[in-house]
């Protein structure tokens, strides 16, 4: 170009999240992956030594496993591991206040509306900005009941005795390439515990912000409720829209002990230049329940498979499951739930979307061996698709041995045919308006049991996603 | 005084033409009825006018209100005050007739301007209230499961919200029972207004026992052969569509 352009503060497209302010890192490990960036996140977080050894032997098994190209996607051979900036932070301590928050930042967790929020529904709120919380706070009245909600590096030093009896215990460092990089560079993400019996009435909720290019932020959250608690998480993710491809990597590990309940809701709305590749998996203890509430409407390839182990007796695995893949994205999403007790039951509900050249795959495992008795499984997937382009896979997997178990599998693929748009449009609904309401419509019973504001903020994002993607 | 107006109209599906040079003018507070045996073009007459993009216009015009209608995209059409009843309307799985209602009236408010909830609820009870429909009704998703005589139900209560200044009511062929039938015509009877003009496509005399209309236009081969009053359509129940064929040389237009 031949004139000098001027850096725009701000950038602004269509889609929420897409909007980029210039930030300083005090803290930057660099490009690419090396036994010298995790000693360097070691050092600036100040780890402990277990945790410096952690991070160093999970670089090994990281480097020792193959990309898991041969069953998901070719596509994860665009991501080249050397150009990614593995660690970035101001330096600055975690604040508890949004007045402290520095400047640069503060404003865009404003715009994205999360202190609006905070003061409204939730009872927490943590904030992180690449790889680092920059905000946490807790409602004094949840914190005087002994509840903790403080960011993943806090949680494990002041709260070793907790934190380290379940960290890595879920979900192993070895479980898959992915989860072996996010235990070698972790950052971020979340640390609660609920005490028993104690049940916090409004949600917790987590935001991740990804703001820099060529940026793996890799967090790392542990949830642990007690017997008889119950908590509800939320998180929301976005990032602004880079032509680099940027990495976005979590292991999130649930444990509910004897009769305690979580629920956990995801809104992913990355931008589609993100590669989300997230662990989740919870155990569950006697009588105790597991919810995952996975929306995954952004990012370039989300591979996320939420799971249940049901340890303990009469123990209950849910995972309910929009996935909506719009013009060149892969939404490789499902399920696990692997009973290891009687009369543990679990349900999976999938519902995906394919706009354009859009791909959805279900990917489920469910596991009942045949030792157990009265074991319930139910999985549902339906898929949506939009355009002749569009694309769904279905991959089921159940193995239920034994007589004394059930289990109930319906699929369904239906089409937004052009006859049902134009009854819509005949009531005088536009093309756009008309696909977004079909679509509202296929995922309506589900969304129905959400929270009432994430249900509100997802119409919303397939609003605006649908009435994109015609024009 | 308004009126939708057809002029020599030609519409073609792939390469065969239905509708050869047909024309047609309804006035608002009219009530037209077409007739015609099987494959005459009626239906393809009314998804012409409303915009369905499988089927071409050649040649000829509609306008309403001096509007011409080809110009505009069909969900255009609607907000301008054309309703088209379906013959077979589609289902929208989660989708309750409340809320494709309200999506519906919000698409004719100005920009930015969002519907009054409690004003449009007010208004969706007043017109089940007045068209004898149970208020479970509109919590249904639309014409999901629904019987033959729920779906014209549903497409009688919307157009009573849209509150339309020109309707066409598909009924052609649909083998309505006598209970569907007379929700049509009770419908239709209780809409009636100096404000709607009303095209009803039928194949069968009989609902014209229930909805009495102005004019009778019979169709043979995609243009209107003959035109009368209500008595044309007792005389051709009488002597069958053969007799208006062995007439239709010259066809006789009002």
């Amino acid at each position: 170009m031949a004139t000098q352009t001027e850096t725009s503060a701000v950038d602004i497209d269509r889609s929420i999240g897409d909007f980029h302010y210039d930030v300083h890192y005090g803290h930057d490990a660099g490009v690419g992956l090396s036994d010298r960036v995790v000693n360097y996140i070691s050092d600036v977080k100040q780890d402990p030594d277990w945790v410096r050894q952690f991070r160093l032997n999970a670089l090994k098994t990281f480097l020792s496993k193959p990309m898991p190209t041969h069953w998901a996607s070719k596509d994860l051979d665009a991501i080249v591991f050397d150009n990614i900036r593995y660690y970035l932070a101001q330096g600055t301590p975690t604040k508890r206040n949004w007045e402290d928050v520095p400047e640069d930042i503060k404003r865009t967790f404003e715009r994205l509306g999360i202190p609006e929020q905070e003061r409204k529904f939730l009872a927490g709120v943590e904030a992180q900005f690449d790889s680092e919380a920059v905000y946490s706070n807790i409602k004094k009245a949840v914190g005087e009941q002994g509840v903790i909600f403080v960011g993943s590096t806090e949680g494990l030093k002041n709260h070793p005795e907790i934190f380290r009896k379940w960290f890595g215990k879920v979900i192993p460092t070895g479980d898959n390439k992915f989860s072996a990089l996010n235990s070698a560079v972790f950052s971020g993400g979340s640390f609660i515990y609920v005490p028993p019996g104690v049940k916090v009435k409004h949600p917790l909720q987590a935001y991740f912000r990804i703001n820099a290019e060529n940026f793996g932020q890799f967090e790392r959250t542990l949830i642990i409720v007690d017997e008889g608690a119950e908590v509800t998480y939320m998180e929301g993710c976005t990032a602004p829209k880079f032509n680099t491809a940027t990495l976005h990597s979590a292991v999130v590990e649930l444990v509910a002990l004897r009769g305690a309940k979580i629920q956990y809701i995801t809104v992913q709305n990355w931008s589609a230049n993100v590669f989300n590749l997230v662990t989740k998996r919870g155990l569950a203890h006697e009588e105790a329940e597991i919810k995952w509430i996975d929306c995954n409407i952004g990012s370039r390839l989300t591979m996320k498979y939420p799971g249940v182990v049901l340890k303990g007796r009469k123990s209950r695995g849910e995972v309910l499951s929009i996935a909506l893949a719009g013009n060149g994205q892969h939404q490789d999403t499902g399920a696990k739930m692997i009973h290891g007790a009687d009369e543990t039951t679990s349900n999976i509900i999938s519902k995906s979307i394919s706009i354009g050249t859009g791909r959805a795959t279900y990917r489920g495992l469910v596991h009942v061996p045949k030792h157990l008795k009265h074991c319930k499984n139910n999985t549902e997937c339906d898929a949506l698709l939009i355009n002749a382009t569009s694309r769904t896979d279905t991959y089921p997997a159940i193995t239920v041995r034994g007589t004394g178990n059930s289990v109930q599998h319906e699929a369904s693929v239906s089409q937004v045919s052009a006859e049902q748009i134009f009854y819509m449009q005949q009531r005088g609904l536009s093309e756009g308006q008309a696909m977004s309401l079909s679509v509202n419509g296929f995922v309506n019973d589900l969304v129905r049991q959400f929270p009432m504001e994430y249900s509100v903020e997802l119409k919303r994002l397939i609003e605006l996603e649908m009435e994109g993607s015609v024009g | 005084m308004q009126q939708l107006e057809i002029n020599n109209l030609r519409v073609a599906i792939g390469e065969s033409e239905i509708i050869r040079d047909l024309s047609l003018t309804v006035r608002t507070g009219e009530v037209h009825a077409i007739m015609g045996p099987n494959g005459s073009g009626k239906s393809t007459l009314a998804k012409a006018i409303a915009g369905q993009p499988d089927y071409r216009v050649t040649g000829g015009g509609v306008l309403m209100d001096g509007e011409n209608l080809l110009e505009l995209g069909p969900d255009e059409r609607a907000r301008r005050g054309l309703f088209l009843a379906f013959q077979y309307p589609s289902e929208i799985p989660g989708v309750t007739i409340a809320d494709f209602l309200r999506a519906a009236a919000q698409s004719r408010s100005p920009e930015g301007e969002e519907l009054e909830a409690t004003d449009y609820y007010a208004k969706l009870y007043e017109k089940m209230d007045l068209l004898d429909i149970d208020r479970s009704f509109t919590s249904r998703s639309v014409n999901e499961g629904f019987s033959g005589g729920e779906k014209k139900r549903s497409e009688i209560l919307q157009m009573a919200m849209l509150e339309p200044r020109f309707a066409i009511l598909d009924e052609t062929d649909s083998g309505l029972d006598i209970d569907a039938l007379k929700i049509v015509a009770h419908g239709v009877n209780s809409l009636r207004s100096p404000n709607l003009g009303v095209l009803v496509i039928t194949h069968y005399q009989r609902l014209l026992n229930y909805i009495i209309p102005d004019f009778v236009h019979v169709m043979v081969q995609g243009r209107i052969v003959r035109s009368g009053d209500k008595e044309l359509a007792l005389e051709l129940e009488e002597k069958g569509y053969d007799w208006i064929r062995d007439h239709a040389e010259e066809p006789v237009l009002v």
